[in-house]
């Protein structure tokens, strides 16, 4: 460990939480977020964001403190004249099958929220394996996943998806009570972690490739520090405040997609509650009742907006030069 | 840079291998029996059905199938679909729709994408640029199916400004969709320009050029701008290729028969040979209009070499 590193790590006071000076880069990434924080809390465009995030995540754990009325007892003779319009018995009116809108809409926000965050982290996860091998030790193992990657791209990615959702059938699912009311969320989330690590992989690859040229890795080095313990202790604390900037930002993209694939009709399907699956009714009655389209559409569109602009104000704060 | 595009080309060689076998694998390995599908109700006779598995190299283990496939598609034969309608066929009458739909978008990205840049850039901090800053990253962030059932909506069927669905009505149907398969990249274009340009308006060429006494338009229009395009040129590049690729759900709201949604029934009716067909162009251009972005790198930046 470098000295210049320890020194700085004792100027700020955040640093003192980390365990005993362990690690110099632990203390640096702390510090960090320490400034990124002060400045992110006096930041509308941070903080307004930030509170639909919390909003969605409230919504998607407890969608009960939101509505009291389950979404799944419908009256389907409530429709014989039309479907109604919202009102103050039904917020967002009833849909087609004469179930409360406002409900369906609420709980729709659960596998947006599950589907965003898992398919995100467990392609993090594969993303920071593969892209800080092949960054760290270079060579053939390098050009193995680098042209990986470039052959999984050049998929282009819903038409991918389409085609490995239609492969993949109802065959992985195991047959479990939580899965019949979440028709096709295995295969969603599966799919989109398929075709979603390799554009994470690439920046991992980049950031460690920085990272990896500091003078604090060769001094580790040079103390004997294993490559593990090199790569996990000192390049990857301090590569992957890029990654978890554009993950943030892959929350939202992930939830756009799952939303355009349950609209394609190959995505979730009914009874799973989706707001893919509500937008994707008949034209046709959509132009009749425009509410139906209008409230997912609303709610879809605000929560990939703020997964976009919480990555947009984390960027701006943790990397000074972007700005 | 003869022999970096020499190596280039042969890198291009195993992508596009590998993705079109990753693709023919997964059509392959599709559940159900397309034959069964194409008979319906009736009961093909054991003899039409082994005639049918012949012709279409069925029987075969599935890596010679393929190879057999590829060895059809170097010489131009993609084969043809269970209806005995050549691949080719269904390519010339579907791609022609979908590349007149990009070209709409292409056009609207540039023009209006790199304006808009241009415009935020110069009134950096100003009304201008916070307008196009908000009204970018809202259209980054609403899925283009919204975007497009708002414009057909209130567009089309509102106002009446354009056919509501389907090419019938020549270039004007073309314009709302193409509009909206365009605006995310129009948005990234703006921002893109924007950003390069603030970038460089701050450089020491500019100060040169200003304190010479030059026209401010001149100084933006001919020194700036010219080094600001470099990101923005790349990127308008890259997205060639998925302007074509992604058109599909442009194409399923405004009903359009492009290649998109050619893929997409192919896939429901389990026409294999159509399904690969098509994505093995789509994989085609895109890797080309990779290659192009990198070669373009080196045009428009002299600072870039090639070994």
């Amino acid at each position: 460990m470098s000295d210049q590193g320890a020194a700085g790590q004792h100027m700020h006071e955040d640093a003192v939480e980390v365990i005993g000076g362990e690690t110099i880069q632990a203390g640096r990434a702390a510090s960090l977020w320490s400034d990124a924080w002060k400045q992110l809390r006096r930041n509308p465009m941070f903080l307004v964001p930030a509170g639909l995030v919390l909003l969605l995540m409230v919504m998607a754990a407890f969608p009960g403190l939101f509505t009291s009325i389950d979404p799944r007892s419908c009256t389907l003779s409530d429709t014989l004249g039309g479907i109604p319009r919202p009102s103050a018995d039904h917020w967002f009116g009833l849909d087609v099958q004469g179930c409360d809108y406002y409900s369906r809409v609420i709980y729709g926000a659960r596998v947006s929220v599950f589907i965003g965050i898992s398919v995100t982290v467990f392609a993090l996860a594969i993303a920071i394996v593969l892209g800080s091998v092949a960054a760290f030790y270079g060579g053939w193992i390098d050009s193995l996943i680098s042209r990986l990657t470039d052959v999984w791209f050049a998929i282009p990615t819903i038409l991918g998806a389409i085609v490995i959702l239609t492969t993949l059938g109802d065959r992985v699912v195991p047959i479990v009570h939580w899965q019949v009311k979440r028709q096709g969320f295995a295969q969603v989330v599966l799919v989109l972690i398929v075709l979603g690590w390799p554009q994470m992989t690439r920046l991992v690859r980049s950031s460690v490739l920085q990272a990896k040229e500091a003078d604090y890795v060769d001094a580790a080095r040079v103390l004997g520090a294993s490559d593990r313990r090199i790569i996990l202790r000192h390049i990857l604390p301090n590569a992957i405040t890029p990654v978890i900037v554009y993950s943030t930002i892959t929350v939202g993209i992930i939830i756009a997609a799952e939303a355009a694939l349950s609209f394609l009709g190959v995505g979730l399907r009914l009874p799973s509650i989706s707001w893919g699956i509500q937008l994707s009714i008949q034209p046709g009655i959509i132009r009749q009742n425009p509410h139906l389209a209008m409230f997912p559409g609303v709610f879809l569109s605000v929560a990939v907006f703020s997964f976009i602009l919480l990555g947009d104000a984390l960027r701006d704060a943790l990397d000074p030069k972007l700005r | 840079m003869g022999k970096y595009l020499l190596r280039r080309l042969l890198q291009m060689i195993p992508v596009f291998l590998f993705a079109t076998f990753l693709i023919y694998a997964m059509v392959f390995l599709m559940p159900g029996d397309p034959i069964r599908a194409l008979f319906g109700e009736r009961s093909p006779s054991a003899s039409s059905i082994a005639a049918i598995r012949d012709r279409y190299n069925l029987d075969d283990p599935f890596f010679v199938q393929y190879v057999k496939y590829m060895l059809g598609v170097l010489t131009g034969d993609f084969g043809t679909d269970f209806r005995g309608r050549a691949v080719t066929d269904i390519m010339t009458q579907k791609i022609p729709i979908t590349v007149r739909l990009a070209i709409v978008a292409f056009t609207m990205e540039v023009l209006i994408g790199i304006i808009a840049g241009i415009l935020a850039a110069v009134r950096k901090g100003r009304f201008i640029d916070n307008l196009v800053l908000v009204s970018t990253i809202s259209v980054i962030s609403i899925p283009i199916f919204v975007i497009g059932y708002m414009a057909q909506l209130g567009l089309a069927v509102e106002m009446g400004w354009f056919p509501v669905a389907g090419v019938t009505e020549g270039f004007r149907s073309y314009l709302l969709p193409g509009f909206v398969l365009g605006s995310v990249s129009l948005a990234y274009v703006a921002r893109l320009t924007r950003t390069s340009l603030v970038e460089n308006l701050r450089a020491d060429y500019v100060r040169t050029a200003t304190s010479k006494g030059m026209l401010r338009r001149r100084v933006i229009g001919v020194h700036a701008l010219r080094n600001s395009m470099i990101p923005v040129v790349t990127f308008l590049a890259f997205d060639i290729g998925s302007l074509i690729s992604g058109a599909i759900i442009t194409e399923t709201v405004f009903n359009i028969p492009g290649i998109g949604r050619a893929v997409f029934d192919a896939v429901l009716q389990q026409e294999g040979s159509v399904v690969v067909g098509l994505i093995t162009f789509l994989v085609t251009v895109y890797v080309v209009s990779n290659l192009l972005v990198d070669l373009l790198y080196g045009v428009l930046d002299p600072r870039i070499r090639y070994e």
